[in-house]
Formats: C-alpha cells, structure tokens, sequence
C-alpha cells in the first residue's frame, strides 16, 4: 500500500514535470517571438501543473522549483517587454489578472507585481499588499505555502527597506515590515491548519510533511530579521508582538516550538536581551505539550554566549534584570504546563542556572535562588526515580562545582543540599563523590568548622546509611571506593588556626560517627591522622602560646581521639584500633603526656587481650606494640616496667613456638634503647635473649617430636643476629664466648642427622658469619671484640 | 456559370457611404458565420448623413419608379426567422420615378435619429439597425441594398450604485457573507469584493465566480430563457476556516458583455448575474446569484 503509494507519487511527479516541461517549451517559443499572449496562455497552462494535490510536499517542491525557474525567465520577458513599451506594466498587471484559474493567476501576479515593483510606476508598499492580499485565494496549505514562498522570494529584494531603493516618499520600513508579517501570520495560519486536512489515519504522516514544510514558514522570520530598518525599537514595537501573537494564537505545539525557536535563532542577541519580558511572556501561553524547556534553553544559552562576548554587554544584563525575569518565566511556565514531566522542570532549572552561572557568576545568591526553585519544584514529591531527571539534577548540582572549581563556594548555597535530598541513594552517592573529586581535583582547602557541616550535609549519603537502602545492594568495592574517597576528603579539612581546626575536627568526628560499623574503618584513621597533625603542630608552637588560655591543647585532642578509637573498638575493628592507640600513644610521648600514652598503652593492652583473638593478629598486634613501646622515652621506670612486662608476657604467650620465639627476642629491644639517655639493661636483655633460645629449642624438640625431622634452625640464627647487635652495642651481658657458644649449637643443629636442609636458613647462616668474618678483619675496636670468637 | 450570374444581376450597383465613413469608429461585430466583421458605430440623437451611389451596369439603364432609403431598427426572433419586426422606421425619398443612365449619387441625412435600443446579437434574438435602400420597379423585383450600423449607447455614472453585500448559508454547515463593492458596473469595469466565511462545516474544494448572461425573448407562453455563463473565474482553492476572508478582483474586460436591456420593446430582456459558487469535495455545488445592473459607459479618450 505504502509502495504503492510512494510509486504511483513518481509517477504523478513525472506526469508533472513532462506536462510543465512541454508547456514551458511553447511559453519559450512565445518568448522568443515577443508573443504576450501565449507567452502568458502557456506560463498559466505550464503553472496549472501546480494545482495537483496528489504530490507530496516532498515532491511537490520539486516541480515548484522548475516552475520557479521557468517564472524567471517569465519575469525578464516582462520587464524587457514593458521597457520595450510594447506593453505598460499596468496594463501587464491586469492582463495576468484575466487567467480563470486562481493559481496561476496568482503566480504570474506575482512575478508581474515583481516586475511593476521594480518600475517604479508604483509605490513599491502598494503593489506589495496588493499581491499579499491576493493570494489569500489559495487556501489549500500546501499549494498556499509554495506560494507565498514565491511571493516571498520574489519580493525579498524589493522590500522598501532602508537605504534600498524602494524606500522613500510613501514607502518606509513600516510598510516591508507589514508586508512581511502579513505573509507569514498568513502562512502560518496555512501551516498550521494542515494539520486538519485529510484522513485521522494520516496524521502522523502529515506532521512528518509539515515539519518538512516549516522551514518556508521560518523563512519569513529571517527575511524580517534582515531587513536594515528593523531597529530595536521597530523590533520591541510591531515585529516581535505581532510574530508573538501569530506564535500564540496559532494553538499549535509545532508551530509554537519551532517559531520559538525561529525567533531566538534568527533576531539578534541583544534584541532578545530588550524584550526578554515580552519573549518570556509568551512562554508559559504556549500549548501545554510544547517543548518549552528546549526553546528556552537555547535562549538562555545564546544570550550567555552573548553576555560572554563582550564584557561591555554585561551592564545591559543587569539593567533589564535578566536573571529575574528568566526565573520568573520559567516558574510560570511551569506553573501553566502541569504535564510538564519533572526532568522537563528540571533541565529548565539546569539551563538557567547554566546561565546565570555563566553571566551572573559572581551572584551566588542568584544560583541559591535557581536551586531554591529547584526545591520547591520537587518538594512534596518522593524520591526521584526517572533516572533521566535524576541525571538532570546531577548536571544541576555539578554545574555550580565545575564553575567555580571551589566547593567552598558551593557550599554557601543553602539549597544545594536540600536538592541533592530529593535524588536516590545511588545517584546521591555518586553527587557526593563528584564533590569530593571536585575538591580533590583543584585541591581546596576546607577552611572552617561550618563550611565542614555543610560539606558533610551534602555528602552525607556516603557519611551514613540512608533510610532504605537495603544492604546487600552494595557493591563492596564501590563501597570501598567511596569511603577512600572520603578518607581522602577528610585530609583537605584544614585551617592554620589550631582552635578551627579542633572545631573541624569535632564536626567530622560528629558526623563520621554516625557511619556505622562499615564505614568507621575508613573514615576514623584520617581523623585520626589529621588530629595528630594538630597535636604535632601544636607541639611545634609550645613556646609560643605559653601562658596564654590556649583553647586547643593536645591533652584535650587526646581525650578526643581516645573517644573516637574506642568507636572503633566496638566496630569490631579491635586491629585497626590497636594501630591507632599506638599512634596516639607515640604522639603523646612526643608531647610528654605521659598519663595519656600510658592511657593509650593500656587501651592497646586490653584491646589486644579482650578483642585480638586471631594469632596472626595477635603476632602483628605485639610486634606494633613491642615497636612503639621501644620508642616511648616519656615513661618513668615504674609505667615502663608495667608496659614491658606485659609485652614480654604477651610475646611468650603466642600460640606458636616460632612466633613466641620471635617476638621475644624482639622484647629484649625493649630493654635497650640505642639512645643517648636510653633505658640499657643488659640483663634483661639477655634475659629475653636466652628465653628466646628456650622457646627456640623447644620449637625444635616439639617439630622433631611431630614429624621426625629438624625444627627451623632459622630462629638460632635469628637469635644469634640479635646477639651480635646487642653484643655490637656494648651489652656486657652479651660475651664473645655466649656467642661463640651459639653458633656452635647452630654449627651442630645444622649437620645433625634429622636436621632438614634448608638453603635460605644456610644462607643466612653463612652470612652471619661472613658478617663477623668481616668485622674481625676491618679491626678497630669491633675486630678487637670480635677476636675471641672463632668461626 | 458566368452567364447565368450575369444574367440575374442586378442592372446596377448601389452603395451606401457614411460622410463621416473614414472617421467613424467601429466596432467588430460577430455575424452568424462565427466572423467578425467592422461595422460602423453610431449612438442614438446622432445624425446619419451619407450617400448612396447607384451605378448601372455598364451599357444598361435602371427604369425605376422611385428611390428611396429608410432607416430601419428591427427585432428578429430566431424561432420565428426572417420576420423582422421594425420599431423604428425612417424614409428618405432619393429619387422621382425616372431612368438612371449613369452613375448618380445621391446625399441622405437622418438628424437626430432616436434610435433608443442597441444592436444585440443574442442567442435567440438580435437586435439590428440598417440602411435599406429600394429601387421600386414596376415588372420586376426591386433592387434593395442593405448596409449595417451598430449602435451602442452610453449612460452616465448611475448616480446611486449601491454595494452588493449579503449573508447566506446552509444552518450549520456554511455561513458565508459576500460583498461586492457595486451593483452596476461598466463594461470594461473591475468586479472586487469578498467572501468572508462565517462558518465552514464542509470541506470545499474551490471557489469561483461565474458571471451569467440571461437573455429571455418573447412572451406570456413563448417565453424563452436562455442563460450563457461568460466567465468562470477561480477565487479560492482549497478550504478555508472561519475567518477568512478572500478577495474578489475579477476584470470585465476580457469578457463579451453587453449592457443590461430591460424589456427591450416588450420583445426581449438580457440580464446579468454573478454567480458564486463553492464546490466541496465531493463536487456537490453551492451557489448564489445575484443580479448585476452592466451600463456602458462613454468611451473616454
């Protein structure tokens, strides 16, 4: 059917050129003979072609451009015909006028009325409306449409505009700009009504071959718009009104879209920035099912360009209060169109606030008052779950961020964060972490408590579960990722000024506190480390605020961060927390508070007793705290003693031999530091050394014992290397003969029989002894203590 | 054949000239045949003047018992052919019974003929004006010669010419009001005005204007109505909506009109009418007529 119909079209077509072809043929015969009267008898025959309404507007365009082109040559015959004088173009005026069919008739008026324009003999104004008015006889669109086309092509260059020839005495602007409206509010009415005309069946077709159309229609717009004499004030009075209410009136949703469009496209920028309350007030007028947001939006966008172009343009921005009257267009368009759906609304907000954003950029209050709207427009309403609006807003919250390149700023607007409330918990997520990138990325600094409560505001959706959302949804490394990243943002929290930061230290901790057992792992460390900082900076200016009531001091941020950890604790996150007191704990060594590092001792202690049950854990967890310890010097003998001791004890107390072993000898440390005032009690040390060895040979018994073979002779070695040190350092527990005595044992351990060979621990070994080899050798007072033992 | 010819023609040639022949003007009249042919053009209270020249064969004498020219205006009606009926009848005697030897002419002059009706060609009667010069004869038939002459004659500016402006329409399916600027219009005037749709429930297709010649003769029973439609004029294409409203631009000119006759000697009555007519798409037809008064109007140089 549909084939059918699109052939028996060509054909139709064809049967239309061939007829206007052989019509035009003896109009050129007529033509070259001087012959007026069948040069006009073949022009309406070869122009009667165009009366067929089979054609589509597709087709029928074609055969109206060859008919163009033959009324061209048409149009020179008359104009030499009426210089020649063989014939007065009034007289030629009428006698176009005799042709019985209206179609042509109106044609060769036209092309005549071209040439009567063009001699003068009239006033250009009169023979303009005189063609205008006629051709209301073709009230068919498509044949209307054409025609009006033609009249308009044809008149184009002959409109009396200013500074053309056809301007003067009677003949001004006024009347092009009249002629002009006239022929398109009539060809829009044509356009328009097309729509009617024909089978329901048909329709969408026929709104496919009127969006084809509509270009003849805008033509007409464009015409208006260059025409010289069409200043702002002709624009402001006559043309944009009257367009406007043709564009209203006409009740049609593509006609509307596309003239709007039309008029912001073809009239310049700073007209549209003169009329903006007229041009706005026809918006919300428009048929509900126009797609308004569009057509605004790319106003909003030329005229951002424009206020862009030139900053001398900008004052004119605010004399006319664009932004005011954008907003309230807007509102009232959305107000009128109630099916309007919401990520229409919304990209509309996202449009205007790309142009305040862009014109306006130093008016945050402007962008408060966008998003406000924004707000209103969404409050009352759930969730959004249109995932097209969800991205609108996206692009609505991301536009202030990219702008600005600071969330500082964004972080004034008030509403920012009450839009964000309106989007789901995923797109939500997503918004936080592109504000956290945004600040990542330009590396702001977040300076103040407050700007820090709202920033947490607006990221709360990955600071804390949000009502709802069930768990398991969760993506683990997502869930990662986004707490990394907001670990990361915490390190961007900071002010020179101690007693801010401590208030913006407090702010976070408020809020990281709410996260759950989930988030605290990631989010509690930075905190953490970003109160450390203060202490230490603290403790660099000690000198400098003695005396005074200092606010801030570390003791105080000490008792914070325990709180804080102790959260942790109870996650459960016994290891990660442990990691953390010990840090404190150092810290406040640094600051000589030595209560408070034994606080934080202790805390350890009972976390490792009461929370660390893996012995993994537990070998890392006394190894840290063994590590700490070592370098704590605040402590006097009686705490130092407590602490070592319960190392000691904890070490021994490790499931495995090897592990018990090890962590031991790494107590005997405890006992000796390497410093000018360091605590250095060798007994001990070789106390723990020799119990060491205990353990180490125990651990060899009880592996011969349960495979028959060899325990690991690593730990002898390993011992004997801490022997050396200790032995290096001048320990005067630790003799030349103890060691010579042990790497005997190893000597023995390694050939017995049952002794597995183990290549790396023979390494080692040889190594060691390579070790003290070289000592001996280098001489000095090392090789001379070296020298009694023999290898 | 020659022979024969020769043999019944008349012993003489007559013809008849106006004085002011070369002067006058003419107008092309349509004869039977379908040809056109000038005619001389005279209008009422005017003055015939002219002679008439009778020539006799060479060699022959014209024996005659009189000669005379009369001017006369007759009425034919088709259907009853070759029946003249004169209203106006004028007789100038040229010549006293005698013999003509040689060529002889003689001046007529009608002054100031009433010659109230103009020459008509009509479809089913025609109005014609001539110049019938007889030679009466005792034995033999008289020798007549004929000569034709138009007449038209010219009415002023009608002192009232009112608009032609009415509403009609079919309830609930058109409204349409039309308007014509005049009701009397001159031959070579310019029909404008418009239709302004009130309502449009149907769909209509085209527009035109006819313009219809009625040309009824005789009467009482044998009355004959003869209707021509002389133009048909396109105004629209395409349907239009409420609103609208299309002009009408149409020129009399090309067209073969006469002025409106009324009665013409209780003979014959021509009359004119615009006809508007609105076909729909389903080609059904709706129309008005409405009656136009056509005068001429003199001939300005």
């Amino acid at each position: 059917m549909l084939l059918d119909n699109a052939e028996d079209e060509e054909k139709w077509l064809a049967e239309g050129i061939a007829g206007l072809q052989q019509n035009a043929f003896y109009m050129h015969r007529a033509l070259d003979s001087n012959n007026l009267r069948d040069a006009l008898k073949y022009s309406a025959q070869m122009l009667s072609e165009l009366r067929t309404s089979r054609l589509s507007p597709h087709k029928y365009y074609e055969l109206y451009m060859r008919s163009f082109d033959e009324l061209r040559k048409l149009e020179m015959f008359f104009k030499e015909e009426t210089s020649r004088g063989s014939c007065s173009v009034i007289d030629l005026y009428e006698l176009v006028q005799h042709a019985g069919n209206i179609l042509p008739r109106l044609y060769l008026l036209c092309t005549v009325g071209s040439v009567y324009i063009k001699s003068k003999e009239a006033p250009a104004k009169d023979v303009l409306k005189d063609l205008v008015e006629m051709c209301r006889g073709i009230q068919n669109p498509v044949r209307g449409l054409f025609l009006r086309s033609y009249l308009s092509q044809v008149s184009r260059d002959k409109l009396p505009d200013i500074g053309s020839e056809y301007e003067g005495d009677a003949n001004t602007v006024n009347d092009a700009v009249e002629f002009v409206l006239q022929n398109f509010t009539e060809m829009n009415k044509l356009w328009v009504r097309m729509q009617h005309q024909g089978p329901v069946r048909e329709k969408e077709k026929r709104e496919k071959e009127r969006n084809e159309l509509r270009d003849l229609v805008g033509k007409n717009l464009h015409v208006l718009s260059q025409i010289e004499g069409v200043d702002l004030d002709m624009y402001k009075e006559t043309v944009l009104p009257r367009v406007l209410e043709q564009v209203v009136n006409c009740k049609d949703e593509l006609a509307q879209y596309y003239l709007m469009d039309c008029i912001i496209q073809v009239f310049p920028d700073e007209y549209h920035l003169q009329t903006l309350e007229t041009l706005l007030a026809a918006c919300p007028q428009l048929q509900p099912t126009v797609d308004i947001k569009t057509v605004l939006s790319q106003l909003m966008e030329r005229l951002s360009n424009y206020a862009v172009s030139s900053s001398e343009v900008l004052p004119e921005f605010l004399q006319v209060e664009a932004f005011a009257k954008l907003s309230n267009a807007i509102g009232k368009v959305i107000e009128a169109q109630v099916d309007m759906p919401i990520v229409g609304a919304i990209s509309l907000y996202v449009s205007l606030l790309t142009f305040t954003l862009r014109v306006h950029s130093d008016r945050l209050d402007y962008v408060d008052q966008v998003l406000g709207a924004c707000v209103r427009k969404l409050s009352g309403k759930a969730k959004l779950e249109d995932s097209k609006a969800t991205k609108q807003i996206v692009a609505l919250l991301s536009a202030p961020l990219e702008k600005y390149n600071d969330i500082v700023t964004a972080l004034k607007l008030s509403n920012y964060p009450r839009v964000m409330d309106h989007l789901d918990n995923g797109t939500n997520k997503v918004m936080a972490v592109v504000i956290i990138q945004s600040i990542m990325k330009n590396t702001t600094c977040i300076s103040t408590a407050d700007k820090v409560e709202a920033l947490f505001e607006l990221i709360k959706g990955l600071i804390k579960d949000m009502d709802g959302t069930p768990a398991d949804e969760l993506d683990e490394e997502d869930f990662k990722e986004e707490q990394n990243s907001v670990a990361r943002l915490i390190h961007m929290l900071f002010n020179e000024d101690p007693e801010e930061m401590m208030k913006i230290i407090c702010t976070v901790r408020r809020h990281i506190l709410q996260g759950g057992p989930t988030r605290l792992p990631f989010t509690v460390p930075p905190l953490i480390f970003s109160a450390l900082k203060l202490v230490r900076r603290l403790q660099g200016q000690d000198g400098d605020v003695a005396g005074e009531e200092v606010p801030v001091t570390p003791k105080k941020i000490f008792q914070l961060l325990n709180q804080t950890i102790e959260a942790l604790s109870s996650v459960p996150s016994p290891e990660l927390a442990l990691r953390l007191y010990l840090q404190c704990a150092e810290a406040a060594n640094d600051c000589d508070l030595e209560p408070v590092a034994y606080e934080f001792f202790t805390q350890a202690f009972i976390l490792y007793e009461e929370e660390i049950a893996d012995s993994k854990a537990q070998v890392t967890a006394i190894h840290l705290i063994i590590g700490t310890l070592q370098r704590m010097n605040i402590f006097g003998v009686e705490n130092r003693d407590t602490l070592t001791h319960k190392a000691t004890g904890y070490s021994a107390k490790l499931l495995k031999k090897p592990d018990q072993c090890r962590a031991v000898y790494a107590c005997s440390h405890l006992f000796w530091v390497d410093d000018q005032d360091g605590i250095k009690d060798g007994e001990r040390v070789l106390l723990c050394l020799k119990r060491a060895l205990r353990i180490a040979n125990a651990a060899q018994q009880m592996a011969s014992v349960t495979r028959g073979t060899g325990g690991p002779i690593t730990l002898f070695v390993e011992i004997l290397n801490k022997y050396l040190y200790f032995f290096e350092k001048g320990n005067p527990q630790i003799t030349g003969s103890v060691i010579q005595g042990l790497i005997e044992l190893i000597t023995t351990e390694m050939q017995s029989d049952n002794a597995t060979p183990d290549p790396s621990v023979d390494a080692f070994f040889a190594s060691t002894l390579r070790y003290i080899q070289f000592q001996k050798q280098k001489g000095g007072t090392m090789g001379e203590k070296y020298e009694p033992i023999k290898v | 054949m020659n022979f024969l010819v020769g043999a019944f023609k008349p012993p003489c040639n007559i013809s008849i000239t106006f004085a002011d022949g070369r002067t006058r003007k003419q107008a092309s009249v349509k004869k039977e045949n379908g040809q056109t042919a000038m005619v001389p053009l005279f209008q009422s209270q005017e003055n015939i003047v002219g002679e008439v020249c009778i020539e006799p064969v060479l060699g022959k004498k014209v024996e005659h018992n009189g000669v005379k020219i009369e001017l006369l205006g007759q009425i034919e009606l088709y259907f009853d052919r070759g029946n003249f009926y004169d209203f106006t009848s004028l007789v100038r005697e040229l010549d006293v019974p005698g013999e003509i030897y040689e060529r002889k002419t003689y001046p007529f002059e009608f002054s100031t003929v009433e010659m109230p009706y103009e020459s008509y060609n009509g479809v089913n009667i025609r109005l014609r004006y001539i110049l019938k010069v007889t030679i009466s004869r005792n034995f033999v038939s008289n020798i007549v010669e004929y000569q034709d002459f138009w007449v038209r004659n010219y009415t002023p500016l009608p002192p009232i010419n009112n608009s032609i402006k009415m509403e009609v329409g079919i309830e609930d399916c058109l409204h349409i009001e039309f308007e014509y600027s005049k009701s009397k219009y001159h031959l070579k005037d310019v029909i404008i005005g418009k239709i302004y749709f009130l309502l449009v429930r149907i769909k209509i297709k085209n527009m035109e204007l006819e313009i219809r010649r009625r040309e009824s003769t005789g009467s009482g029973s044998n009355t004959y109505v003869e209707t021509e439609t002389l133009a048909k004029y396109e105004l629209m294409d395409g349907a239009p909506v409420r609103g609208e409203s299309i002009p009408v631009r149409l020129f009399l000119s090309p067209y073969d009109l006469t002025p409106t006759y009324r009665n013409i000697n209780n003979k014959f009555s021509v009359k004119y009418y615009l006809n508007l007519v609105l076909v729909d798409e389903e080609d059904r037809r709706y129309f008005k007529q409405q009656e136009i008064t056509m005068y001429r109007l003199p001939e300005t140089l």
